[in-house]
Parts: structure tokens; sequence; C-alpha cells
């Protein structure tokens, strides 16, 4: 039974594990990460497509990219966004932890992860709300509004995952 | 009717703020009328026969009900019931759906806190009207975001309140979970519209509550769950992705799925099983979208191309090994077996034949779909049409919900429940339609603007700029020149003779009238009957009622030990449960086929046979329901096959269904019938002493319309207990072991040959009914 029990994350993870892949350079809070990161998602991507380009040409991309989210992204984007790494590497964690050491109160580990990746996504939900980028999707609702939203979504969430922990 | 609210540009209060205002309390108004409406029709059965619960599942959830009410909420949510599934006992927190009882606990503790007490029983079988009266409130909601027009929205909200489809599983008494399900169902989709539209991580947190509701009501919730997600993938391949279905969607799943996993019954099946899956891939798509377009406004366009061709391989590559990985595995559960039978409608009767037995899981007749929506099903493809015309967002969902909710309502009769809203929506748009072109009396200049500029409210706004002439010819070609492309879309289009206004109004307006008569009709004739009570009509036209299954079940209550087990086939389970309150052995919940298949070989067997089978499960009185004295066609003969049926799935070589029928194929009772039938246990029950109420030979049988055998059948191992009025139930006790250790075949050749007398006692324990 505990083998089975871990295995059905693995489809919840591989959206949130790529992007880890490829958020991390671009929005990593401290300066020392963006060092190394870069050059892992170069040989990955580049790994699968080695035929169509080489190394060099994924690092540029990926320094490009970097570099326009530094220049062009808000303050208050940049901070929603760290919070973001930090919920996807404590997600994988927490992956991590399941994989390795068992899923054992299986409660308590659905209703961490799902913590984790209920806040992430309703993070990023705030921040799209708040770019500047997508105000004409988003007439109708104003900084403070989405921002209420985020707090009431994060509190019912919570409470489920409390409930559930067991 | 709702007719009344389409635009009424004579009255001249109808014009600016009053106007709007006005507009508004009547809109309160008629919505308000169309609750009592729903409300009102549903009450038939009431009114003819009083206030009971009806047919089976509902017996079941009243006695949870009445549980909850009495032990608290966690004695409910812990709740082992040891007085159904006789040896087994059933964990019943862990294995139902409780938001029906909680609702009705909640609303029975709300009327006693303001100091209104109600008889929960009473509260029990008029919640389904009340909430009918919510759903056609909710599709009022879930229209009004659909149309423009004002008049969809309430026409929506009468269909639904009247339609017979949504009827048939509401009236006064039928307490089941589609009670309050169907409300939830269109209200959750009415949030989802909203939070698309919107874009706010509100409504779709309320769309994810609304939908943990619906989880903890009903099993039908896998039709949401599917449905949401098959829309957000429709969008996203239509190119329609946009940030505020990314915001509602992903706050819906995570929410959402948190929130179907508090419910025990539903625990970890939402990661588990395959009917979830589709939410869960689609929730994985959408990130993957969202990212594409973060990292897309990032970087110039060759290098995106260069970067999104890698990672869809990528992705794309891991996605497929995982999948193949966990199906490899076994670890996402197989679709279940319901589930199956909604793609291969064979699939049950092979397999499953319990799940083919329900009668509410055969395919649906064509007449059926007529039945229930009468005028709805051909407005509704004229609806669905109207929705590709100006399709956004919300009009794919119409579309899609149609679709899905056609084929599932085609392939189980049960489902014609989910397309009743889609329909009424539906037909309301196309309707309202038509109603907006051909009412508005005013002149067609009026029109042409209207339709060509704006479909808000109508006429009125247009209706201030009539100074002058001049001002007009400027509007006019105001609204011309920047049309002349839109033009060739969409042509101007108006109804310029009064007659043919008159005539298609006048025609529209038989068609809804009739349309109330045939719903009444429906409701009344077809849907309001409890099925506990049976009513006939005497010759000279007064009622009759035929009340044997509450005199058999109350008979059981007041003669029968507390703990004495009733052995009786899984449809009268809940009956006995919830009337005679005594332990059953199987039950309409029917989780454990090898006991129910235990029963149908005790029915279906020898005596011999039978007999060490119920003193196995210590049975005390044996119940069958038997309508052939009064011509009541849904008894146990007539089920009788089932038995046999699902008792071979487990003893293919002891019962046969072969055995059942004659050499030419037939399925008889009378003298022809085969001698498996005739020694089967439910056969002997059924007809035992029932010739001593004919003169000889003439015994008939006027269900099956055939005559029965001259020597009716001999009863060893049970003594007959009690028979109803009508003989509809007939109740036995299963006789204990012989004093002096003979088999119960010697014993009773025994007597016979001492006491010829005993066997003409036909009605023994009838002295017992003393009161």
């Amino acid at each position: 039974m505990a083998p089975k029990k871990g295995n059905p994350s693995p489809a919840a993870i591989p959206p949130s594990s790529t992007k880890a892949q490829h958020i991390t350079p671009s929005s990593a809070g401290q300066p020392t990460k963006p060092q190394n990161k870069p050059s892992s998602t170069a040989t990955s991507s580049a790994s699968t497509s080695s035929s169509i380009r080489n190394a060099q040409d994924a690092q540029q991309i990926a320094v490009g990219m970097w570099n326009n989210y530094v220049d062009k992204t808000p303050q208050r984007v940049k901070l929603l966004d760290a919070f973001m790494v930090f919920l996807l590497v404590v997600g994988v964690l927490q992956f991590v932890y399941c994989v390795i050491a068992g899923n054992y109160p299986f409660n308590a580990f659905l209703s961490g992860f799902s913590a984790t990746v209920g806040q992430f996504v309703l993070t990023a939900s705030l921040r799209i709300q708040t770019n500047p980028e997508n105000k004409a999707d988003f007439e109708s609702i104003s900084h403070e509004r989405a921002f209420a939203d985020f707090v009431f979504g994060s509190m019912i969430l919570h409470f489920f995952c409390v409930n559930f922990i067991n | 009717m709702a007719l009344t609210d389409s635009d009424n540009p004579a009255s001249f209060f109808f014009k600016g703020e009053t106007g709007r205002n006005t507009r508004g309390l009547l809109r309160l108004i008629i919505l308000c009328t169309i609750a009592a409406a729903a409300v009102a029709s549903r009450l038939f059965s009431v009114i003819r026969f009083e206030s009971i619960i009806h047919e089976f599942d509902p017996w079941f959830n009243f006695r949870a009900t009445k549980y909850l009410v009495q032990h608290g909420f966690y004695a409910f949510w812990d709740w082992f019931d040891d007085r159904t599934w006789h040896p087994l006992g059933r964990v019943t927190g862990g294995t139902l759906y409780p938001g029906l009882m909680v609702t009705s606990g909640s609303i029975y503790h709300l009327l006693r806190f303001l100091a209104m007490p109600i008889d929960i029983r009473n509260i029990c079988v008029l919640l389904a009207p009340a909430f009918s009266g919510l759903t056609a409130f909710a599709t009022y909601l879930f229209t009004s975001e659909m149309s423009e027009s004002p008049s969809a929205g309430l026409l929506a909200a009468v269909f639904m309140g009247i339609a017979p489809g949504y009827i048939s599983r509401s009236v006064a008494g039928s307490y089941d979970n589609e009670a309050i399900a169907i409300f939830l169902l269109v209200y959750t989709f009415y949030l989802w519209i909203k939070a698309v539209k919107v874009g706010s991580i509100m409504w779709g947190a309320l769309t994810a509550l609304f939908y943990g509701y619906m989880v903890s009501a009903w099993g039908g919730y896998v039709f949401i769950t599917n449905l949401l997600p098959l829309h957000a993938f429709v969008l996203i391949c239509m190119g329609r992705y946009s940030p505020r279905l990314y915001v509602s969607y992903t706050t819906w799943y995570a929410l959402g799925t948190l929130a179907s996993m508090q419910i025990p019954f539903v625990g970890f099946l939402p990661i588990r099983s395959s009917d979830h899956m589709a939410a869960l891939g689609v929730f994985g798509l959408i990130q993957l979208v969202a990212f594409t377009e973060f990292v897309r406004y990032q970087l110039p366009t060759k290098q995106f191309q260069t970067l999104l061709r890698a990672s869809v391989f990528l992705v794309f590559g891991g996605a497929f090994a995982g999948l193949v990985l966990l199906t490899l595995s076994g670890t996402i559960a197989p679709w279940s077996g319901r589930f199956y039978s909604l793609w291969d409608t064979g699939y049950a009767k092979i397999h499953i034949p319990i799940i083919a037995s329900v009668s509410e899981h055969q395919p649906t007749a064509w007449p059926a779909f007529f039945f229930d929506l009468n005028m709805l099903i051909w407005l509704f493809p004229a609806g669905v049409y109207m929705c590709f015309r100006s399709l956004k967002d919300e009009q794919v969902f119409i579309v899609i919900y149609a679709v899905l909710a056609s084929y599932f309502a085609g392939v189980m009769v049960r489902l014609m429940l989910t397309l009743t809203p889609v329909v009424c929506v539906a037909a309301a748009m196309a309707l309202s339609q038509i109603l907006d072109t051909f009412l508005v009396a005013s002149s067609p200049e009026d029109n042409s603007t209207d339709t060509s500029s704006s479909k808000a409210n109508g006429a009125p706004s247009t209706a201030n700029g009539s100074a002058n002439a001049n001002a007009i010819k400027d509007k006019l070609a105001a609204a011309f020149s920047p049309d002349t492309l839109r033009s060739t879309k969409s042509p101007v289009v108006g109804i310029y003779s009064y007659l043919s206004k008159s005539l298609i109004a006048g025609a529209i307006t038989a068609y809804l009238l009739l349309f109330v008569l045939h719903c009444t009709w429906v409701t009344s004739n077809a849907y309001s009957s409890p099925s506990v009570v049976l009513a006939s009509k005497l010759p000279d036209g007064s009622q009759h009622i035929i009340d044997d299954y509450r005199e058999a079940y109350y008979w059981l209550r007041q003669n029968t030990a507390p703990t004495a087990k009733v052995m009786a086939w899984w449809d009268y389970g809940y009956q006995i449960g919830g009337m005679a309150d005594r332990p059953t052995l199987v039950d309409n919940n029917t989780w454990n086929n090898t006991h129910i298949a235990t029963v149908g070989k005790a029915m279906s067997s020898r005596e011999e046979v039978s007999y060490p089978i119920m003193r196995q499960h210590e049975v005390d009185y044996v119940l069958v329901v038997f309508g052939g004295l009064l011509g009541y066609s849904g008894d146990d003969i007539n089920k009788f096959l089932w038995m046999v049926r699902i008792a071979e799935g487990i003893w293919p070589d002891e019962i046969k269904e072969r055995d059942f029928f004659t050499s030419r194929g037939e399925y008889r009772v009378d003298d022809e019938a085969t001698p498996t039938m005739r020694n089967s246990l439910m056969y002997k029950m059924s007809y035992y002493n029932y010739n001593a109420l004919f003169p000889a030979g003439q015994a008939t049988d006027r269900v099956r319309g055939s005559k029965l055998p001259a020597a009716g059948p001999e009863l060893s191992t049970v003594e007959e207990a009690f028979t109803s009025e009508n003989w509809i139930i007939r109740i036995y006790k299963v006789k204990d072991l012989d004093n002096l250790g003979r088999n119960h075949q010697e014993a009773g050749a025994f007597e016979k040959g001492n006491k010829r007398k005993k066997a003409g006692k036909r009605r023994g324990p009838r002295v017992l009914r003393v009161e």
C-alpha cells in the first residue's frame, strides 16, 4: 500500500518541477543563485534539442531573459516571484521527502503539498492580477481587491488543509 | 409568465433611472412568482397522498437524517450501522454523501432556533421543492451571464422551475441527493462562468466552495469535475487562453480538490481515480501555458520559438512517460464500472448485472426526451446555434455542456437530470431572441438601430432620441457608417409588419401555454406517486389507496423482535430499515455484490439449499412482494430473473438462468413452468396458498395473465407469518430446527399424516393484529 500512495503525485509535479528549472534563472531573489542555475536550464533544454541548437544559443536565451526580467519587472512583482520560488522549493522538498522517506501519514503529506501548490497558484494569480501588463484583462479588479481576494482564497485553502491534516 | 418582462416601451416609467428600478423590482417579483410556481407544482403528491417519504433511497436518507438530528454531527460522522447488511454492517458515516442530511439537519436546527419546531419528516419532504425554487433562481443568474437579453434569464428560470425532467427527481417527498444537487450544479456553473468572466480569485474560490458542497451531496459531482477542465481545455485549444482563465481555473482546482477530499467517501479519489485525472492534467497544462505566456513576454519571438520547441518535447516526453509508468504500476485506479457503462452501453449487462438491473441505469427511450422536456427539446438546438453566433468564453461552455449532457442523457435515463438545465438555458436563449425581435411594438427604425448598435435593454435608450427626424437620421448614419464592415457579417434585419409580429407572438404564447399544461399534466400523473402508497381509481371515479407496504412494514415493527433479521430483495432494504426498523441482509446501497448474490441464491434455489443459507445468516423473516392478485407489475417474480442472473454471476454451476426458462425459451409461472422455477423458494413463497382464494382450478396471476397449476406449492422450511390486505407483501417466518432432529420435509410429511387440518389455516398470524 505504501509505495502505491506516493506515486499519484508525480502526475501533479511535472508542471511545477519543469517550471522550477525555467523560472529559477528568471526570478531567484539572491544574486548568487542565477549564476549556476542558467547553466542547468541550458543543459536540459539543449540536451533535448541538441540537433537544432547548441548550448551557447540556449545560454544566450537564458541570459537575455534574465536581463529582460530584471529591467522590466516592478519591485512588488519581484517580491511575489521570490515567494513563488520559495514555495516551489518547499514543494519540491516535500515531494522528495515523500519519495525518499515514504508517505506514511498520507493525509499530512497531501495537505502539506496541496497547501504549497495552492498557495503557489494563488500567488501566481495575484501576480497576474496586479501585473500592469495584464491591465486590459482585469479592469474591474483593483490592486486592493486583488489582495483581498488573495487573502480570502488563502484562508479557505489553509482551513481545508488544517482540517485535512488529521 | 416571463412574457411580461420582455420590453414594454409603451409605459412611461420604463425609462431612465426609475425605469431601471421598476424593471429590477418587476424582475424580483417575477422570480419570486416563478419560485412559488416551482414549489407549488411539486406538491401534488402531498395533497393527493400525504406528507410521506417516497420510493427507496429517500428512506435511507430520511433514516440517516433522523440519526443525525438525534445523535449529533460527530456521532453521524462515525456512524457504524449494524442494522444493515446483517452479518457485515456498514460504515455508514464514511460511505455516504452527507450533504443532504447535513443540509436538512441544519435547517431543522435553524428553525428550532427561530422557535419554529417543525418535524424533521416535514423538512425532509419539503426540502426538494424548496431547493427547486433556488434552482430556478440559480438558472436565472446562469442564463443572465450567457445572454444580454433580460428575458432569457427569466424564461430559463420558468423552464427550469416546471420542466418535468427536473421535477421527476424533486417532487415533495423524494428526499434524494438530486434534490439539492441540481441546485448546486447550476449554481457552481454560474459561479464558474462568473469567475472566468471576471478572473477574480474570489469567484474562483466560491466556485470551489460550492463544488465542495456539491461533492458532499451527490456522486454526480464527477460531471463538474470533468466539464470545467474540458471547458478550460477547449478554450486553450481555441487560442482563447487568458490570464483570467488561469486565475479562475487554478483557484478552483486547488481549492476544490482539497474541498472534495474532506468528504470521507471521496477521500483520496481526486488524486487516484481516472475520473479525476482530466482535471489534474488540465491543471498542469494551464500552468505550462501560463509559463509559456510569461516567457514569451520576456523574449524576442525567434528565441522564444526555439525555447518553445525544446520545452514542448521535454514536457510531453516527460508527461507521457509518467502516465505510462503510473498506469503500468497500477497507481491510478481504473475507471469505475458505472463509468464504463457510460461509454459502452452493453458493458454493464455483460459484466455487472447489478448495475444493469437498476431501471434508472437503462438507456433512455426517445419519447422520454419529449415527455420530460416537451417543446424545449426542439428549441434546444436553436439555442446552441445562438451560442455559436456570439461565441465567447461562456458560450463555449454552453456548447460543451450541451454536447456532453445530451450524450450522457441518451445513455442513462437518470442523467436526463443533468441535461435539463442546459436545455432550459439554451431554449430560453432561443425563445428570448424570438420574443425580443417580434414583441417590440415600436417602429422598425428603433428595431434596426437597436439590433445593430446594442442589444442591451431594448428600445428605451433609442426611444429617447426620437425628438426630431433629423436626429434620427444622423443617428442612423452614425450607426451605419462604422457598421458597413460589420453589417456584411450580421445584416440588420427588422420586422415591419404588425401581422407577422402578432402571428409569431401569438404562436409562441400558445406554445408556452401548452408547455405549462404538459408540465402540469406530467407532474401530476407520472411523477407524483410515492410508490410506497399506491392509488387506484374505483369504478365510480373515487380514489382508492392501496397501503400494503406500510401495513406490512408496521406489522414487522409491531410483531417481531427488534433484532429480527429480515431477508428481502435489495430493493426493499432501505424501506424495511426506515419503516419497519428491522435489520436487513441487503439494501439499496449495492456495495457488496456477493452478499446480494447470496440472497439471490437463497431466493432462487430449492428449499433444501436455501434453508442452510438462511440459517447461516440468522434470517428470521423473509419478505416477498407479490402483485399477482392486484396486477401490480413491480413485484418480485418479475424481478426474479435479475436475482437469478446476479446469483449466477457468483455461482455459475449451481444457478443457471437457462433452467428458469421453458424449452421454448419462455418465462412462465403456470403449468408449464420448469421444475427449477417451481421449486425455487421465491416461486413457492409467492404462490403459497394462492389458489385458496379462488374456486378450484381457477387461480390466475393477473400480472402475468396466466392460470396457475391446480395444486399450489408446499412450503416446509418457512411458514407464512403475514400477508397484507391485497397480498402485495407476504412475510414468512423461517422455522427453527426440528425438535426431534428430523429435517423439515420429514416433519412436514409426518404432521400432514396426522393432522390434515393444519394446512387450512390460511392467514393465521392475522389474529395477532389486535390494534
